[in-house]
């Protein structure tokens, strides 16, 4: 069996920033696994702008993005294996990969897990309906787009007004399609704003808030959707149902992170984020597994799983190297407001990055970390939205001699 | 319009049509198979729960219990013949109260009188010994139900027909039919197939195709029944196929959790009459009552595991609401015209045996000579994922194809893609590619795995990709 030091799973934004983190540690036998063709992910098939703006302070493409970690892994003789795909992870970190080089088996002292997501489908969200062709997810389109140069249909209409939702009404529009309307379940778009008025009002295409689809129709390929408004509770009205004419429906109704390797490792799940519980080190309950970017959980920016990887490839290194673990003493928690928070565990004896996400919109509201009944630290947002990520930098010192920390917006 | 003569015609290449051509395919006949959609098991054979049932819960000396006791006894040596997964995982019947208990009593003593073996009343310990998720106090196990995996047993009947000399017409929908000179002519306004005998397998249009031979006397009615697919993640929840106490104002056998060949579990059927002989739509309302009576057997299965939704059309010969259940019909109309009306569940248990009703009626008006080359055997496609290590490697060297996976979900390579595109059949679809391969069957969707299928068919120079045939096309244009 071949031996590793450590092996990452994806070669996506985050695993890139892994291995190279890794061997700026001085880690030397070090291989990324990618399934696709090409060293870079999801990167590759995004063709618009507005990656880097935090790490490169420059609006790069997804594939200029991608081109900047692939050229250092190059240059860094760091090993690559494209079209490989993990199909079995143990909890002894013993490998076994499908590749057109071969049926690989893989002893690893370390592993990173940078898997990414997959998107929510229509069969998920359960529309009720036929099932046509002309019914994908925006990822999907995006793909058979960008990288394939193909065009999925004519007239569309788009189910959630997530970025890539955003990006790819624009996109259909640009190579000639007609784009109905982006319809969106809740009263208030994912998106971020800069896409809103990039991708819809700079071409005129309706955002419809608190509207979705109802019914898919047509035998072969897709022939309408019955669409309506929702109520508060986010149930269809049907005194508003009316009926669109369309050859493709597009989804972007969320985002999974993809765990299926980490599951069947024994690695302790968070059922809010969909990822693997971890500690500040971004290690997870097994040892030497760590995971990172969009595989633990779903990231606005590229940059922000990035920097997410390199935490990871910094200590899955110190393990390698030096056997050195973090530890799940204490726990944090989303509390009031808050949907979701990593990591799940610290140690208190470092400074701590906590990456959450609210549940719902709020103006001028206060973040709280507290340790049971003691505020640690109290940060005022003009705005919180739960499609942007609130990272929050937590010093050694406000977290010396904590039991545990939870974070609410103050009601 | 092109145009050929047959022996025997057979409408509709469900499981049915596939093993009646099947059986025929023994003797020294010509035989066609005429089908409207793009592939076979497109209709109910396609959209059913897979269950090779036992028989024991359909009426007294029904064909539809004596057909279907024989098609269990029988499905196992089939199922080796065509290399066709069969699983003997058995039937739980669950109740609650004293009063379930005294039915079950009495639905035991009903089945074994009508030839079912190794009926037992199973007590709380031992129900929950075998089946620790079932929510319920007893239970009546049926030994003898198994599952098979319906799409792949069509597809094995039909790949060994066509082996045997039968000639499979796809996206070809029978319009009208005519008979002169002793000949049918079924015209599809694309071909014009003549037979000296023709078989009306064509499912829930089976009434409409008796009509278009003149015979009027039998109404076909859709009774539609929706069924939700679990991510293999929950396949730890059942070990068998949980039914509820009968629902006895509903009728039918009320909504089952059957674990599938695939390692999915399926929740399903409804049972809901319709209008359309077409719509396999599912709707919002039949979705939620599948949520809540899978729940109502095992509290823990959660919607959100739900990772597909499918429905199918039962042949019905009864309306809503009357209290027979109605049962099969095979008949003989004069000119040699067999008609199989119908066949809704237990067909796919029953069709063996149909088939052979089928053979002897052929044999009065036609020699049964057999065919010396006739070979029982069909070698199932090679499933990477099912591999050794060892195998796995050895295959690869053999053909890097192998080491590139396709469908992440399912572990589907694009050595296995491009081996489903040379079938015998000569299906081409996405769909067909999913249900030879699996492929677009797991959680995903197809969502990763369908624009790399895509870039397969343009490396193999296949123009262009549908996802059932003609009309439905992935795409509709190339960029540049």
């Amino acid at each position: 069996m071949m031996e590793k030091d450590l092996v990452v799973i994806g070669g996506g934004p985050a695993g890139l920033a892994a291995a190279l983190k890794a061997r700026e540690k001085g880690l030397k036998d070090i291989l990324i696994v990618e399934r696709g063709d090409h060293l870079g992910g999801i990167l590759n098939q995004c063709i618009h702008d507005g990656f880097g703006v935090e790490i490169f302070k420059q609006a790069l493409t997804g594939p200029e993005y991608a081109h900047r970690y692939i050229e250092e892994v190059n240059e860094g003789n760091i090993e690559c294996i494209t079209n490989a795909t993990v199909t079995e992870l143990s909890k002894d970190r013993i490998l076994k990969i499908v590749s057109p080089m071969g049926f690989l088996k893989i002893k690893a002292k370390a592993v990173v897990l940078t898997t990414g997501c997959r998107e929510r489908t229509r069969e998920m969200i359960k529309i009720p309906g036929t099932r046509p062709a002309g019914v994908y997810t925006a990822g999907c389109v995006q793909n058979l787009m960008n990288l394939g140069g193909r065009m999925p249909g004519k007239k569309v209409v788009i189910l959630g007004s997530g970025d890539i939702g955003l990006i790819m009404a624009r996109r259909l529009t640009l190579e000639g399609a007609q784009v109905l309307a982006v319809l969106e379940l809740l009263p208030y778009s994912n998106g971020l704003k800069r896409n809103i008025v990039q991708c819809l009002e700079d071409y005129d295409i309706p955002l419809m808030l608190s509207h979705t689809v109802v019914e898919i129709k047509g035998a072969k390929r897709l022939a309408s959707v019955k669409i309506a408004r929702v109520d508060e509770n986010l149930k269809p009205i049907k005194a508003s149902e009316r009926m669109l004419k369309c050859d493709t429906l597009l989804l972007s109704v969320g985002l999974i992170p993809e765990n299926e390797l980490a599951e069947k490792a024994g690695v302790e799940m968070d059922e809010k984020t969909g990822g693997p519980c971890v500690n500040e080190f971004n290690e997870t309950s097994v040892e030497g597994i760590y995971a990172a970017g969009n595989a633990l959980q779903v990231h606005d920016l590229a940059d922000w799983a990035t920097l997410e990887g390199e935490n990871a490839g910094l200590h899955a290194a110190e393990y390698a190297i030096r056997g050195v673990r973090g530890n799940r003493k204490l726990k944090t928690a989303a509390g009031n407001g808050v949907r979701q928070l990593v990591p799940q565990y610290y140690s208190g004896k470092q400074d701590l990055l906590l990456t959450l996400r609210v549940s719902k919109p709020e103006k001028n509201k206060n973040l709280i970390i507290r340790d049971g009944d003691r505020m640690i630290k109290k940060t005022f947002h003009k705005e919180l939205i739960p499609s942007e990520m609130i990272r929050l930098k937590m010093t050694k010192e406000e977290i010396e001699n904590t039991g545990g920390l939870t974070a609410d917006v103050e009601a | 319009m092109p145009e050929k003569t047959y022996d025997v015609a057979i409408i509709g290449a469900g499981v049915v049509g596939c093993s009646v051509a099947r059986e025929l395919s023994r003797f020294k006949l010509s035989i066609a198979v005429v089908e409207k959609e793009s592939d076979v098991a497109e209709g109910a054979s396609g959209a059913n729960s897979g269950v090779i049932h036992t028989g024991f819960k359909e009426p007294k000396l029904s064909l539809k219990a004596l057909y279907c006791s024989e098609g269990n006894r029988r499905f196992p040596e089939i199922a080796r013949e065509l290399d066709v997964p069969y699983k003997k995982v058995g039937t739980y019947t669950v109740g609650e109260t004293i009063e379930d208990l005294k039915k079950l009593e009495k639905l035991k003593e009903a089945g074994e009188a009508a030839g079912a073996i190794g009926l037992r009343i199973l007590e709380e310990k031992e129900l929950k010994q075998r089946e620790p998720h079932v929510k319920g106090n007893f239970a009546l196990l049926a030994p003898e139900g198994g599952i098979t995996d319906p799409h792949e047993y069509t597809i094995a009947l039909a790949e060994n027909a066509a082996q045997n000399g039968v000639i499979f017409y796809f996206n070809n929908e029978v319009k009208k039919i005519k008979r002169k000179d002793g000949l049918y002519t079924l015209d599809s306004g694309k071909t014009k197939i003549k037979a000296k005998i023709v078989v009306n397998s064509a499912g829930v249009q089976a009434g409409k195709i008796a009509e278009l031979a003149g015979n009027r006397k039998h109404a076909v009615n859709a009774c539609r029944g929706e069924y939700l697919v679990l991510d293999k993640k929950t396949s730890n929840l059942i070990t068998g196929m949980i039914y509820p106490m009968p629902p006895e104002k509903t009728g039918g056998i009320g909504v089952h959790l059957t674990p599938t060949i695939g390692g999915n579990i399926i929740i399903g059927p409804t049972a809901e009459y319709i209008n359309c002989l077409e719509d396999t739509s599912t709707t919002a309302e039949r979705i939620s009552e599948l949520v809540d009576g899978a729940r109502f057997l095992v509290p823990e299965i959660n919607p959100k595991h739900v990772i597909h939704e499918y429905s199918g059309l039962r042949a019905k010969t009864v309306k809503a609401g009357e209290a027979n259940k109605g049962d099969f019909i095979i008949e003989e109309n004069p000119g040699m015209f067999i008609q199989l009306i119908g066949i809704e569940s237990p067909g796919l248990t029953a069709a063996p045996v149909i088939a052979d009703k089928v053979r002897e009626i052929v044999g009065r008006h036609l020699k049964l000579e057999p065919n010396k080359k006739f070979n029982p055997k069909r070698n199932k496609r090679l499933k990477f994922s099912q591999l050794s290590d060892a195998e796995k490697e050895e295959l690869i060297k053999k053909n890097p194809d192998y080491g590139i996976v396709v469908c992440r979900c399912e572990q589907v390579t694009k050595g296995e893609i491009i081996e489903s595109l040379r079938n015998p059949l000569g299906v081409g679809t996405l769909k067909g590619i999913r249900i030879r391969t699996r492929a677009g069957m797991g959680r995903c969707q197809g969502s990763f795995c369908m624009p790399k299928i895509m870039e397969i068919f343009r490396e193999l120079n296949i123009k262009e990709l549908t996802l059932k045939g003609c009309e439905s096309s992935i795409c509709v244009r190339d960029l540049r």
